[in-house]
């Protein structure tokens, strides 16, 4: 058996304070001075360095990231003047698709290389737009399963970019057929290009590391791409300007053009300047975007980039479709053309959490492009003052080198083990084989119609996808 | 003020050891009496605050008027107490004449939202569904009207479903005559007829995960009310014995505690194929939970990580399932057998299967609920929510034409009688509780259940020093009580709906309406 693939991890912690959800407000000027003070009883010790941060006159320590919420103080306070409230900072974080909670989780993971863990059940929405319309499903007692993620068994996360051949052929016990290029990524994802708010200081240099060490690829503008670190030429993959020949990038595994109408043209120039190079199309997602993919793959493309905006909605002026929709969609008319698998399916747009990573996968994707989690990492607030050509707040871009791939890898490792953990459940121990397995989750208006439908009859409005 | 001690009248447990419980028969008797069970922290957290001035001269006017018992002056004492605002009925009060501020003659009192009670909960458990239920647990009896009390915030499921009711309920049906019996094994099988007096029980939560109080008040309250509790998978201490009667035994796949006299003890036994906290995952006790006494209980070696694998190796089938349920169908036969699975897309195909192995219940464990530490990954996204497993397991059971030959359970993201209506409406016999009966013990379902050195509320923990702050007869106490005031919710709305009895609500969705399809009416 191969060596299991595997993301060290171990917690980096954050450079500046994190806005926690809860703060506490502690109205000192009441105190009674109890000997017994509740602080003292803090299981946290949240309160530990208090008096000594006084002392010193350091300042008040801040109640807001560190405390864990459990109201015990605030219950057992004798004079009852230490309370709790929601942190307004907090709730401006992000903005409609990265909520704040996105936004918390991810440094969560990206400090502390760990899942994040709960009791108590799920505390939210019962459903929601995009991701949150679907569940995996898990298996159960009548069909074959595996053991989970602590069992014997190996889960295997990766998977394959290129052209795949339907079939093969022999002649005289020989194979007659020359295999296309393919190339393989530990996990279902890679870096996409960077928004250009954020192509400053050491971010980039921190990603690309990270892409090296781990594996994986991340996609890079050509006009971007300096001169780069000769390891690092298997892991980029140039993301080639309209009209460009590509010539200074023959030695990387994979190339990306965006679509025109002569992209056939430049698809077999670049094959014949170098065969061995995967070249994938970049095709906007939009309501018509399945009949383009298939026109492509048909005419040979093997791999498609399919970009959806960054809350992963396609290109239309009204009710756009999320990247759950547009991937079935691209999927399932793949697979009526016949050729879903001879070619490589890349969604970008629209992953925040590793949830999106699996259900895209679900929905029909091979893989998908991740950035503003990456970026979350290196503790980015999506605050916007960049797109204002404003100073970070917390000079992004001065992210030492070792602090920020530490961060990066932290996340890659907590996403590909929330990846093993939904995949253990569903019981697939291969992430080629969860490409498209719609079967194995479950969407709310199925669910609906199935159990309520039945009953209630016709719903007042469609859901909100 | 008066502390849940003194309110319970009974005598302070020694030290509440395997032991004491032993040589104190006595102590495993308990009633359904309801008793105030006071909150056991200084300062409850209510919707409302009532702030009193310095300009206060302590006349009494607020404590002669408030029905809410919000102001207080000890007998023989100039003062008064710090308002207990937390039963304080807020700006519903301001149109009657025992509004204290309007009341005051010196305009020493001010009503205001608590900011603190907005931050407690969650969409499923919101603050109002919190206090609610700790109302519940603290009387005995309905929360007060200005909790809304009857759903959370999720915006799907049950928080959508409404209960029609009819006109006026029939006038020769007496709340006293309605029945909230149900009974466990349907099949015709020489197995005891085993019926619990309330269409619930209680769920697994293993010793190891739990403070062992807490434990012990949730099987105390379920031999109260003629119900069960459930051991979770963390062995069976001594204590339990005396409560042997009303203790599921439960068999996962690490079978930590399962012997065959922990077998013989159960009327019945669950095996828990997987749960709704984290399906397809199976569980596990983090080292630090893993203390002595649990490793002993466990036979397992001290701080080390135990974990409970998915799946039972030894099932791949339901050929496999029935001969699990065979192998303890003879280790105990009187025994009636549970099969606890999650809900997957074919969850109906599942259920069908196990009632063909031989089971006697089956308990579908929804995704969203669960009490113990889960990735919240698999919490959010793995499994369908309960609601629609009910309704199409349900039908499938009926079409198959089994359904009376079975126990339909369920659990996950079942807080209320209100949502216990809607469950059995919907099709299920009765449900499991937990989360509901930790939120009575005064969870605030904060999640921290895994960090540092467990619940720092006291609940879900095995720290020494957090164990003691809360005692077994207080946590018997305020289930009790939560129990009390669910059956008379539970009783009042078969009441208003024409029903003599809950096993004649199972399936009646004729008298659910959800308010995202048409007909629906808000009112409903």
């Amino acid at each position: 058996m191969p060596e299991k693939y595997h993301i060290h991890t171990h917690p980096e912690a954050p450079r500046f304070r994190i806005e926690g959800k809860l703060g506490i407000v502690d109205w000192r000027e009441d105190c009674a001075s109890c000997q017994n003070c509740v602080k003292k009883g803090c299981v946290y010790d949240i309160y530990k360095e208090e008096t000594t941060a006084l002392h010193e006159e350091r300042g008040y320590l801040d109640y807001i990231y560190k405390c864990k919420g459990c109201l015990t103080c605030v219950q057992n306070c004798t004079k009852n003047i230490l309370t709790r409230v929601v942190n307004t900072e907090y709730e401006r974080l992000g903005d409609d698709y990265y909520k704040p909670e996105i936004l918390l989780t991810t440094w969560f993971q990206a400090e502390t290389g760990s899942i994040p863990v709960s009791g108590c059940g799920y505390g939210g929405p019962f459903s929601g737009p995009g991701f949150d319309s679907m569940w995996t499903d898990m298996s159960e007692i009548v069909r074959p399963t595996r053991d989970g993620i602590h069992g014997r068994e190996y889960i295997n996360t990766s998977v394959d970019i290129g052209r795949k051949l339907n079939h093969l052929s022999f002649n005289d016990g020989e194979l007659d057929v020359k295999s296309p290029p393919i190339i393989s990524s530990p996990l279902p994802l890679m870096f996409a290009e960077l928004p250009v708010n954020w192509l400053r200081g050491s971010v980039p240099g921190i990603l690309a590391n990270v892409a090296k060490n781990l594996g994986l690829f991340s996609i890079v503008r050509e006009n971007e791409i300096g001169d780069q670190d000769a390891s690092m030429v298997n892991t980029v993959i140039p993301l080639l300007n309209n009209g460009s020949n590509g010539d200074s990038f023959v030695d990387s595994p994979m190339v990306i053009i965006p679509d025109s109408p002569d992209v056939l043209n430049t698809v077999e120039s670049l094959k014949n300047a170098k065969a061995e190079r995967i070249v994938a199309v970049r095709v906007m997602a939009s309501p018509s975007v399945a009949g383009r993919v298939v026109s492509l793959v048909g005419a040979g493309v093997e791999v498609v980039n399919l970009v959806h905006d960054r809350s992963g909605r396609e290109d239309a002026p009204d009710s756009p479709r999320h990247v759950r929709d547009v991937v079935r969609d691209v999927h399932g008319a793949l697979l009526k053309a016949g050729t879903r698998d001879e070619m490589t399916l890349i969604s970008s747009g629209g992953i925040a959490l590793p949830e999106h990573m699996t259900k895209a996968v679900i929905c029909g994707a091979d893989l998908v492009t991740i950035d503003i989690p990456l970026l979350l990492a290196i503790e980015c607030r999506l605050c916007g003052e960049c797109e204002h050509g404003n100073p970070c707040s917390i000079r992004l871009e001065e992210t030492e080198k070792e602090y920020g791939t530490q961060r990066v890898t932290n996340l890659m490792g907590t996403w590909h083990n929330q990846l093993l953990e939904m995949m253990g459940a569903m019981g697939i121990r291969e992430a080629r084989r969860l490409r498209g397995e719609t079967g194995r989750c479950m969407f709310v208006e199925d669910l609906e119609k199935q159990a309520f439908g039945r009953l209630f009859g016709k719903r007042k409005t469609d859901y909100v996808i | 003020m008066e502390t849940p001690q003194q309110v319970l009248d009974v005598p302070p447990p020694v030290s509440q050891s395997g032991k004491d419980f032993a040589d104190h028969p006595d102590f495993a008797r308990v009633d359904r009496e309801v008793r105030l069970a006071l909150p056991r922290y200084r300062n409850e957290l209510g919707k409302y605050s009532i702030h009193r001035s310095s300009a206060c001269i302590s006349c009494g006017k607020c404590v002669e008027i408030c029905p809410n018992n919000v102001h207080r002056r000890p007998e023989g004492y100039r003062n008064l107490m710090r308002p207990f605002d937390y039963l304080c009925s807020g700006y519903d009060c301001e149109k009657t004449d025992h509004f204290c501020v309007k009341a005051c003659p010196q305009g020493a009192l001010s009503l205001s939202e608590n900011p603190a009670f907005k931050t407690l909960g969650d969409r499923r458990w919101t603050p109002d569904l919190l206090a609610s239920c700790w109302m519940m647990a603290e009387t005995g009896h309905a929360p007060p009207s200005h909790l809304e009390s009857e759903i959370g915030a999720s915006e799907g499921g049950f928080d959508r479903l409404r209960i029609r009711f009819p006109g006026a309920p029939p006038s020769d049906l007496r709340k006293e005559d309605i029945s909230t019996e149900i009974v466990l094994n349907k099949r015709d099988d020489d197995r005891p007829k085993v019926k619990i007096d309330v269409p619930w029980y209680g769920g697994g939560m293993s010793f190891g995960s739990t403070n062992i109080r807490v434990q012990l008040g949730k099987a105390r309250a379920a031999k109260a009310w003629n119900t069960f509790s459930c051991t979770g998978e963390g062995g069976y201490p001594d204590r339990f014995v005396p409560y042997k009667d009303h203790m599921i035994t439960q068999v996962a796949t690490g079978l930590f505690g399962v012997r065959e006299e922990t077998i013989q003890h159960a009327r019945i036994v669950e095996f828990k194929y997987a749960q709704g906290a984290k399906p397809g995952l199976g569980g596990h006790l983090l080292g630090d939970k893993n203390t002595p006494t649990v490793a002993a209980m466990r036979e397992a070696v001290v701080g080390t990580s135990l974990f409970s694998p998915f799946p039972f190796h030894s099932v791949y089938s339901i050929e496999d399932h029935k001969k699990h349920l065979d192998w303890i169908g003879h280790v105990n036969r009187s025994t009636l057998l549970s099969t606890k699975v999650s809900t997957p897309d074919d969850v109906e195909m599942v259920a069908v299967g196990s009632y063909c192995a031989g089971t006697h219940i089956v308990h579908l464990d929804g995704c969203y609920g669960g009490t113990g530490a889960a990735p919240d990954i698999a919490k959010k996204n793995i499994a369908m929510p309960i609601e629609y497993a009910i309704s199409n397991v349900h039908q499938f059971l009926v079409d198959e034409g089994v359904r009376d030959e079975v126990a339909l359970i369920v659990s996950g993201g079942v807080r209320t009688p209100w949502d216990i209506v809607k469950a059995i409406a919907l099709g299920a016999d009765g449900i499991v509780t937990g989360t509901a009966e930790v939120v009575a013990t005064s969870c605030i379902r904060c999640g921290r259940c895994e960090s540092g050195r467990g619940c720092p509320r006291g609940i879900c923990t095995t720290d020494a020093e957090l164990h003691q702050v809360l005692s077994t007869d207080w946590c018997t106490q305020r289930l009790v009580n939560m129990y009390n005031a669910w059956r008379e919710i539970l009783v009042d709305i078969l009441w208003r709906l024409g029903l003599d009895s809950v096993t004649a609500l199972r399936g009646r969705t004729d008298l659910l309406t959800h308010l995202d399809y048409e007909g629906a009416e808000e009112d409903s």
